[in-house]
């Protein structure tokens, strides 16, 4: 193996790479019954963390930076003046081995540009995985990039060594997709994602028949969209991720704030802040749709275009409807009780297992280790003692802003001071 | 008034256990309990030291077996292994009120030892996700995966398992320095080790006296994958080292390479 040619070739396409956020290791069924290499049945492992704070679950590169495409948003795009490299097949096999049998990694994600055309890519992104699982015995973690516009028979085949397959759709609008990467339809994002979602539909019904039908994409597909980009509300963001989760059954959708790559009049400047708190309040959104059991029209509408950057979207839902609150910590079900600001998953378990034994009081939930600084105003509990003085929501919320501390506070302060 | 006594324990569990058989056979006001490393200073307190009793011990988890859901069952194993001063005292009286009541209690986190257990117990339970997460293993010149660590935490029969069925076609070496014994698995089976290490051998880098000459190759591509795959535009200090606290970079390839 010559380490220093890998080296530089994983410097070029590692760092390519790394604007695809998901890194999700979790969900798949893989055991290691063959007492090959790995096993990834059980909960993902982020192994890392890169300096930007963010997970290091698998090794994520592109098979190659050489791409016929010219989308705006993109670093590999086919205008950009950038150094370019191709990992050979083998190459990427062992580099995965190695890694895995070292304890860094949970498995591989490769996506690559587009080379030649979409089916020609696809094609040796599943020669990559089947040489894993085939000559390797590789029961780790696969993550591969659906490429917009493969063929469906490729697509079902990538699924049968795959764990994961995703195709992001970057840009949330039509419009802004039309603006910034012209050379892509609509369709050819739509045609891999609904190929494997009725793959996975019907390896559903087959295995309950035959047990030894072989797994396709047990850890499901997931996508991706860029944030800030092209102008979009949030509404824009979190309809359409709604439209993914329901009509194409996605693990997750993942919110990327767009990082300039380059300087492009449709696009913001280089050296723009990439939009880190936007991103996380889509996230928390995110969460709320998916283990909160709220619904999409209510946290974003006709008139909350945009969620409130100052605070977290359910204080800001809660806020909106004072109505409900406050409600009895020791009576409430558990629906409600999800929606209690500061009152996270964990603790509403802890709540409705302890709340069985004893009524419980401030001291309690403060020791299951509620947010109190937020959740106190929404809740009464077996105590005499309650800060529910029906003030108006605007003052509670500075109230709030007042006794807590966040990272970003610094931000949001000096954009509204322009005001 | 009452004599209380404090019991000590060779510290295994079903020593532990057998502490708690102890205290009903005997009707006993216990003070505490300690493993051996202690020195028994408690005034006024009578201390005794009680025989490890494996079928003593049976009877006690069995008992407790049968009112304990599997989640309080694995809290309680998880913060015997925290090894933290005082934990025996919760567990016990955890234990008690859960035998005590008719109905299953281990879940009341409103009991303040059912919380303690369960805290402490979190803490075992991240410790142990953290070894799967960040032990690193070196090839060495006789092609057996080594590392070696020293967690906060005796999880090395927690984490057992884990390594057990993802690297089932690979000798390894999982060695704990600071209580000195190991995992070790030869293809077959996992083996508790004792060894006479050489301080030299480290637990970082790839010194070719131990480890074979590839293993320093791929320790430097794996920091530049590290390098390349940071966003240095989204620098987010304070969150990296939240996930990746300081005393955890010794164990980490990305960390800890003499030149880049």
């Amino acid at each position: 193996m010559d380490y220093e040619r890998i080296k530089e070739k994983l410097s070029i396409l590692a760092d390519a790479a790394k604007y695809d956020v998901s890194c999700s290791s979790s969900g798949s069924k893989r055991k290691n019954t063959t007492k090959g290499l790995g096993d990834s049945s059980g909960m993902g492992i982020c192994h890392s963390y890169t300096e930007d704070g963010r997970c290091v679950s698998l090794l994520k590169i592109l098979l190659t930076n050489h791409c016929i495409f010219d989308c705006a948003y993109c670093v590999t795009r086919k205008s950009n003046d950038i150094k370019r490299a191709a990992f050979k097949v083998q190459e990427v096999v062992d580099l995965t081995i190695n890694f895995y049998r070292r304890n860094y990694i949970e498995g591989l994600f490769l996506s690559s540009g587009i080379f030649k055309d979409a089916d020609y890519t696809m094609e040796r992104l599943i020669q990559v995985a089947k040489k894993l699982r085939l000559e390797e015995n590789f029961n780790g973690y696969i993550h591969l990039k659906s490429i917009p516009g493969a063929s469906d028979e490729l697509m079902r085949e990538a699924g049968l060594y795959a764990d994961r397959l995703s195709v992001n759709i970057e840009i949330p609008t039509k419009s802004g997709l039309k603006l910034l990467a012209p050379d892509k339809k609509h369709e050819d994002f739509i045609k891999p994602m609904e190929k494997v979602k009725n793959e996975i539909i019907q390896y559903k019904q087959e295995s309950k028949l035959i047990r030894s039908t072989p797994k396709y994409a047990p850890a499901g597909q997931s996508t991706q969209m860029i944030v800030g980009a092209s102008g979009e509300s949030d509404r824009d963001i979190m309809y359409s991720a709604t439209f993914f989760y329901k009509k194409y059954n996605m693990k997750r959708v993942y919110y990327s704030g767009y990082v300039p790559v380059t300087n492009d009049s449709r696009l913001p400047a280089m050296g723009s802040q990439v939009p880190l708190l936007r991103e996380n309040r889509l996230y928390q959104t995110d969460w709320l749709l998916r283990f909160y059991e709220f619904d999409v029209r209510e946290l974003l509408n006709e008139d909350n275009l945009n969620l409130d950057l100052e605070v977290d979207p359910k204080l800001s839902w809660a806020l909106r409807n004072r109505h409900l609150f406050p409600v009895d910590i020791n009576r409430v079900e558990k629906r409600l009780l999800l929606r209690v600001p500061g009152i996270g998953l964990k603790s509403v378990n802890k709540i409705l297992h302890a709340r069985k034994f004893r009524k419980l009081n401030w001291e309690h939930l403060k020791n299951i280790g509620i947010a109190m600084n937020r959740a106190k105003y929404f809740i009464t509990c077996d105590s005499r003692d309650f800060e529910v003085k029906e003030p108006s929501s605007e003052y509670l919320k500075n109230v709030i802003l007042g006794t807590s501390s966040g990272k970003f506070r610094k931000d949001i302060s000096s954009q509204l001071s322009l005001f | 008034m009452e004599q209380q006594v404090v019991l000590s324990y060779d510290g295994s569990l079903e020593g532990f256990l057998s502490c708690v058989f102890a205290t009903y056979e005997e009707k006993l006001k216990v003070a505490d309990i300690f493993p051996p490393e202690k020195d028994l200073q408690e005034l006024f307190s009578e201390s005794r030291e009680i025989i490890t009793d494996p079928e003593k011990a049976k009877r006690v988890w069995s008992s407790l077996r049968k009112k304990t859901s599997s989640a309080g069952l694995r809290d309680i194993k998880y913060a015997f292994l925290s090894e933290t001063n005082g934990i025996e005292r919760q567990l016990l009286a955890m234990i008690r009120y859960i035998i005590a009541e008719d109905a299953a209690v281990d879940r009341d986190f409103s009991h303040p030892a059912v919380l303690k257990v369960a805290q402490v117990a979190k803490k075992v339970g991240r410790e142990k996700h953290r070894m799967e997460a960040f032990i690193r293993f070196r090839l060495t010149r006789d092609a057996v995966y080594f590392a070696a660590i020293e967690p906060d935490f005796n999880v090395l029969p927690l984490i057992k398992t884990h390594f057990k069925s993802r690297y089932a076609d690979q000798k390894w070496i999982i060695y704990d320095l600071r209580r000195n014994y190991g995992l070790a698995y030869d293809l077959k089976e996992v083996t508790f080790i004792t060894l006479d290490l050489d301080p030299a051998i480290g637990i970082s880098g790839a010194p070719e006296a131990f480890f074979h000459t590839s293993e320093i190759s791929f320790q430097k591509l794996w920091n530049q994958y590290f390098t390349s795959t940071n966003i240095k535009s989204r620098a987010n200090e304070k969150l990296h080292v939240q996930h990746l606290p300081k005393r955890y970079w010794k164990y980490l390839t990305e960390k800890n390479l003499p030149e880049k």
